[in-house]
């Protein structure tokens, strides 16, 4: 009980508080809720991946660069596309007179799901209504899915 | 006389596969268009070829054990570099007229945009065919139209027109393990004959501390000796009965 040891205990606690104001740029440490030190980058959701898509190829004077970037772009992702992004770029195939990159999006699709064989059935059936509308025939249709 | 048994080999072999004389696996390979249904057969045939060839080598390889090691290997080589242009080139038919930037050379222009046939890239830089005959043509001009015009047979040439192989064709099984591993057979039968030539040959004679007599004088020095007593050698051995327990 030294006036020396309190000088010290202050000097202690001051320096502890002096540390947490430094620490300030590295609030994991004050904040109560966020024990961890994720990183602070925004993470982009779904739905916002989705609407970038769709609005990327729903791009009315889309030319046939943008369309074979986005589409490998696409593809080059690990995950499969949903089916409004399909949409979308099927249109796109559309408004660029390309039959056959419409059907080669719909072969990528399916081998993009792997081993998940419900994926492609699913995304068809989604489909189904633009692909009788614009006259899209599927692999399956011609034949094309078999060697 | 068996060099030249292989060199006819290699010779007639690459003549069916119509691979030029001097065997080189192109790396960038346009494939021939082929129709749908003409895979199956030639391929077959290749595949039975290919089998056929390495039972012979195989003989070859049994026959020959000392001279013309180096004309065997020079054909075995020569014959796997052209098994591999044959599966570069598979089934090299006529080619057909209406393919442009199709490189008659081994060059391939870089600077122009590619086309290439993968799975993660659907959509490549240009399309497969470019010359449009006016048949050719005058589908695309109905392509601007609706599409639930055409007909099945169109679509289909519409995507031929734009893309080679489909993606169950890329994906296509091929018969390269068969020459992998009929490779990697030759190369351990190799081996095992230059083994047995160097043991033949190049190894000195045994020392004669191997020999049986002196074997069993060496065990019996050991027992005496009472090597390893508690756990290992001599613990093996009744002494009271005289033989191995």
């Amino acid at each position: 009980f030294s006036p020396v040891g309190k000088m010290f205990r202050a000097v202690v606690r001051l320096s502890t508080s002096g540390v947490r104001n430094l620490a300030r740029t590295r609030p994991c440490y004050s904040a109560p809720l966020s024990a961890r030190c994720y990183s602070h980058a925004k993470v982009e959701t779904d739905e916002e991946f989705d609407a970038r898509w769709v609005t990327y190829f729903s791009k009315p004077d889309i030319d046939a660069w943008e369309l074979k970037k986005g589409m490998n772009t696409l593809i080059g992702y690990d995950l499969v596309p949903e089916p409004k992004i399909l949409d979308s770029a099927l249109r796109a195939c559309r408004r660029l007179n390309d039959l056959a990159s419409a059907i080669r999006i719909l072969e990528a699709v399916k081998d993009k799901s792997g081993p998940h064989k419900d994926i492609y059935p699913y995304l068809i059936q989604e489909l189904q209504p633009t692909l009788t509308e614009l006259g899209i025939s599927t692999p399956e249709d011609l034949g094309m899915d078999i060697l | 006389m068996l060099s030249q048994i292989v060199y006819l080999h290699w010779l007639s072999f690459s003549k069916l596969s119509h691979t030029p004389s001097l065997p080189i696996a192109l790396p960038f390979s346009h494939q021939e268009p082929k129709l749908r249904h003409s895979n199956s057969a030639p391929k077959q045939a290749i595949a039975e070829e290919r089998v056929h060839f390495l039972i012979h080598i195989v003989f070859l390889k049994v026959q020959s054990l000392s001279t013309n090691m180096l004309h065997l290997t020079k054909g075995r080589v020569g014959c796997l570099l052209s098994k591999r242009a044959v599966v570069g080139l598979t089934n090299s038919g006529a080619r057909m007229s209406s393919h442009s930037h199709h490189e008659v050379s081994d060059q391939v222009d870089m600077s122009q945009p590619m086309y290439w046939d993968r799975l993660d890239t659907p959509l490549p830089d240009r399309a497969w065919n470019d010359v449009l005959d006016s048949k050719d043509k005058s589908l695309k001009e109905k392509e601007k139209g609706p599409w639930t015009a055409l007909s099945k047979e169109e679509k289909i040439a519409l995507y031929r027109l734009k893309f080679n192989h489909t993606y169950p064709e890329m994906k296509r099984p091929s018969h390269e393990w068969k020459t992998v591993i009929g490779g990697m057979f030759i190369f351990f039968g190799i081996t095992g004959l230059v083994v047995f030539w160097q043991g033949h040959y190049v190894y000195p004679p045994q020392p004669h501390t191997f020999g049986e007599e002196w074997q069993a004088k060496q065990i019996q020095r050991m027992l005496d000796m009472r090597v390893n007593p508690i756990e290992g050698f001599s613990a093996k051995w009744d002494y009271k009965n005289k033989q191995w327990k």
